[in-house]
């Protein structure tokens, strides 16, 4: 069945009352039944919960064939604990048929991609997935189709029941031996923990793992002990270097500079720019210079933001100490100055995933966006983002909070080069459809500013404030006089992969890709 | 092949932005940035044993990127190379608007030059005269043979000082106020403005000493020049900012072009304008303000 | 043009392609690499082959490893390599002719 954004999805997917995506908000007001997990009674005190190691926890949360792990991906590309588990339950325990839900992996996790091929790991459920298990998920070895959700759509499908945790796995740069856990403190710091926060409420059992054990009690807590059942010390749980980088510093790519302050042009253009507005950036190049240039114009016209969601890095904490924006509220932290401010500097506090980004919720952060900028692999015509599949056609990459804000905010930007190496990134079909072309309004690149024509509004404020712009259709042509139109790429019947919109309908669905024939 | 215009001798130069021409990822599209003149580079950027693969790419970047308006200009080997004549050939043959002839020292070596360049229009058939010539002073030699190689051929469109080379030679070094390299600007803008070509000044390379850049560039516009060769596109803005005539000047130069043409067609000579006495002298001073306004997008009006 | 010794032009930088061309038995031998295989990979090749027939080149073996080069960057890194195995690439190129 085709869906709102013209991809055909096979019927043998619409089942249990799934349907392919119908547009924005279609699911507001619908009602759903919460989930429960069913957890396990601590009525007798209890000194500590410590146990020796990964495989006693397993065994005494009645870890068993077919279970549904989840972990959450503070740790980045420096996380241990996705494969210390993982290893613990295989090759310790021997158990097979297992899932991942996980939400997001990455390149740290190339040795889980041999339990893929081995069939002892049969499902993941993810938001990114890189490296070799992006390979192998492609090349068909997992044995269901992987389902690939945003950050918001993670917890709306947890709490629906869509996905049931049996051992949710919280990796915990500091916990007390009865599992309260922060994400500072120790020796692998990663600040902020919204991601674990809906897990460890939702699961069946918790298992905490850290590398820095601290006294009770472990205040305040991001992840607490009444939801944890054992907590295991372990050597190290992550690289450090490679969970929060020195300092994200702003590009000095001149052609990022020059997108970077199109976007603030663009902004600062619109009516949503006064006093108090909301913003959210990504890390990309384009998109964090951004801030640069906003500041300017915040200065110019003697306005301050009111607050700041997303991943956060340094040059967001620097607005927030030098008093320019009024509150920042965090689910992750990509920098060291990010982790450092978090609950330190006044204004700066955590926020779990569902109040995050979760559409099924009464009230997330997202929903109340005023601006969004963001990249993109690919743009088509349609305005229709991929931000997961290559080139060609292989699994690299992560929704992330792409589609949530996106669909939230009163204004999401697009920036993007038009052209990376030899590849098109504004085409005229993408690979996959991560985020619906109806939630994205203005695209900027280096050769040009597009405005969605379903917001004739912002084309106004764009053409009172004498910024140029032209349609996506002379970007996609500009961009294949420069590079050659592309060959369509070959699939196999396959699905590999199911992509569900942030409100659970299925947006697009990812091939087994054909090698390619000479 | 794409078809590029005719290039004109004079017309704005603002920024000339330098590019090594072995870079496929730099001089694919440097256009965009909104320099006025390309400076695709087959000399210092190049390294000695690439010069042959430069050229390749130099000719596939001239005959198949469109660089619009921008004007392409190809910054060959110095006359002391081996690599000089082939570098004139595959200029001429792709098309490039115009030549910076390196390390120029005397009417001759331009003139050395223009042969080639006749040769090279003769073989390939380009019109003949298409392809401009501009050259860069490096020595003292060259700077006090300014207005000899201004005034060496009518393909010369301007000069400009290389600043290190110039500097090594004076045994001095970048000063913050430009004193090191006062009296060779001055003399070579005034040998350019008696020959009646561009002048334009040196690179500023220290990207991380923004306000010495912005200090250079109105040094710059103060003392008269042209434009600015540029090494990074995020010095093309404020050179653009500072090279801009002001509100008032373009009020101003509007008057007086206005009342010009309203008076010269009644027969009068000279009149005032605001109290102050015009003549025929003021017409070209204004008349480039208008055209640098409308460069600028700052006049949108009629009279140029 | 003959080949007459190995030569090699080109960069692994992004946007660029490194070409290396030796002598070889009968026909050309061309094998490729790319970073865009599944969707240029076709007209990558179709560019390499028109460039070495204009250049008439008939027997050789080239080896492609291309990291995203538009084609007016390929063709200029096949006919480096080729002038060079012919010690003929400093001065003299046919620009427009063979070369364009």
């Amino acid at each position: 069945m085709k869906n709102a954004v013209g991809r055909e999805i096979p019927d043998y997917l619409l089942t249990g009352g799934k349907e392919v995506y119908q547009g924005k908000n279609y699911m507001d007001g619908k009602y759903i039944q919460k989930a429960s997990p069913r957890t396990r009674r601590y009525e007798k005190p209890q000194e500590s919960k410590l146990v020796d190691s990964i495989k006693a926890a397993l065994e005494q949360c009645g870890a068993k064939d077919g279970m549904t792990f989840s972990f959450h991906h503070h740790l980045r590309d420096g996380d241990y604990v996705v494969n210390m588990v993982m290893a613990a339950a295989i090759e310790e325990l021997g158990l097979k048929d297992l899932t991942i839900a996980a939400t997001s992996l990455g390149n740290a996790h190339d040795p889980i991609a041999d339990y893929i091929e081995q069939g002892k790991v049969i499902g993941i459920q993810t938001s990114g997935i890189r490296g070799r298990m992006g390979e192998v998920v492609s090349a068909g070895k997992l044995k269901t189709p992987a389902i690939i959700r945003s950050h918001g759509g993670r917890p709306r499908a947890i709490e629906a029941g869509e996905v049931h945790i049996d051992i949710a796995f919280v990796a915990a740069p500091t916990s007390d031996c009865v599992g309260n856990c922060r994400g500072i403190g120790g020796k692998s710091n990663c600040g902020s923990m919204g991601y674990a926060m809906t897990d460890a409420k939702y699961a069946d059992h918790v298992v905490v793992v850290t590398d820095c054990l601290v006294d009770f009690p472990n205040m305040p807590a991001s992840v607490e002990a009444i939801d944890v059942d054992a907590v295991v010390v372990v050597d190290s749980i992550g690289n450090p270097k490679k969970i929060a980088s020195a300092a994200a510093r702003i590009s000095q790519n001149p052609r990022d500079l020059m997108m970077a302050e199109d976007v603030a042009r663009v902004i600062a253009s619109t009516p949503y720019f006064k006093d108090g507005f909301s913003f959210q950036t990504g890390v990309g190049g384009p998109s964090l210079a951004a801030n640069l240039f906003l500041e300017r114009y915040m200065d110019q016209r003697n306005i301050k933001m009111g607050w700041a969601i997303g991943g956060i890095c340094g040059p967001m904490v620097e607005l927030l100490k030098k008093g320019k924006v009024g509150k920042v509220i965090d689910v992750q932290d990509f920098d060291l100055d990010a982790v450092n401010s978090i609950n330190q500097t006044p204004g700066h506090y955590e926020m779990s995933a569902s109040q995050y980004a979760n559409p099924a919720n009464k009230g997330a952060f997202v929903n109340k966006l005023d601006f969004v900028v963001l990249a993109a692999l690919e743009i088509d015509t349609g305005f229709n983002v991929n931000v997961l599949t290559g080139s060609d056609g292989v699994l690299r990459g992560a929704p992330g909070g792409h589609p949530d804000t996106a669909a939230g905010s009163k204004v999401c930007i697009i920036v993007t080069p038009l052209t990376r190496g030899r590849m098109a990134t504004v085409c005229e079909h993408v690979v996959t459809v991560t985020t619906p072309g109806d939630c994205v309004d203005v695209l900027v690149t280096d050769y040009g500013i597009a405005v969605n024509p379903l917001r004739p509004d912002l084309i106004e404020c764009l053409d009172k404030a004498g910024i140029p712009h032209v349609t996506i259709e002379s970007l996609k042509e500009k961009a294949y006089s420069l590079v050659g139109r592309p060959d369509d790429l070959q699939w196999e019947d396959q699905v590999v992969a199911v992509l569900e919109a942030r409100d659970g309908t299925i947006l697009d669905v990812v091939k087994k890709i054909k090698p390619y024939q000479g | 092949m794409i078809p590029r215009p005719k290039p004109e001798r004079f017309r704005l130069r603002r920024t000339m932005m330098f590019m090594n021409a072995q870079k496929p990822g730099l001089i694919k599209d440097a256009y965009i940035y909104g320099c006025d003149s390309i400076m695709l580079d087959l000399e210092d950027a190049v390294a000695e044993n690439q010069k042959d693969a430069a050229r390749f790419s130099l000719y596939h970047a001239l005959t198949t990127i469109d660089y619009g308006d921008t004007e392409v200009i190809v910054r060959i080997n110095g006359l002391d190379t081996p690599h000089w004549q082939e570098d004139i050939r595959v200029c001429v043959a792709g098309g490039a608007d115009g030549i910076r002839i390196a390390k120029c020292e005397s009417a001759q070596d331009v003139l050395t030059v223009e042969k080639a360049v006749e040769a090279a229009e003769e073989e390939f058939g380009v019109e003949k005269g298409r392809t401009l010539l501009m050259a860069a002073l490096e020595s003292p030699k060259g700077i006090l043979n300014a207005y000899e190689i201004c005034a060496a051929s009518p393909r010369m469109f301007g000069v400009a000082i290389s600043g290190g080379d110039f500097r090594k030679c004076m045994q001095t070094t970048p000063q913050p106020d430009g004193v090191d390299l006062l009296v060779a600007r001055g003399q070579m803008l005034i040998a350019a403005r008696a020959a009646g070509v561009q002048c334009f000044d040196t690179v500023f390379t220290n990207l991380d000493d923004q306000a010495g850049f912005e200090a250079e560039v109105r040094q710059n516009k103060a003392m008269g020049f042209d434009g600015k060769s540029l090494i990074n596109p995020k010095q093309i803005r404020y050179v653009h900012q500072v090279f801009a005539p002001t509100q008032k000047e373009i009020v101003q130069a509007e008057k007086i072009v206005r009342a010009y043409r309203e008076q010269s067609a009644a027969g009068v000579g000279v009149f005032t304008v605001d109290g102050k006495m015009i003549d025929i002298a003021f017409i070209p001073g204004a008349e480039r303000t208008l055209r640098l306004a409308r460069a600028c997008g700052l006049y949108e009006g009629d009279l140029v | 043009m003959e080949i007459l010794k190995p030569a090699v032009a080109g960069t692994l930088e992004s946007s660029d392609a490194q070409v290396t061309v030796e002598p070889g038995g009968e026909g050309i031998e061309l094998s490729l690499q790319s970073s865009v295989m599944n969707q240029y990979g076709r007209q990558i090749r179709q560019t390499v082959l028109d460039t070495l027939a204009r250049l008439e080149v008939r027997d050789a073996k080239i080896t492609v490893v291309d990291k995203g080069a538009l084609d007016c960057t390929l063709k200029a890194r096949v006919e480096c390599a080729v002038f060079r195995s012919c010690g003929a690439s400093a001065s003299g190129i046919p620009w427009g002719g063979a070369v364009r």
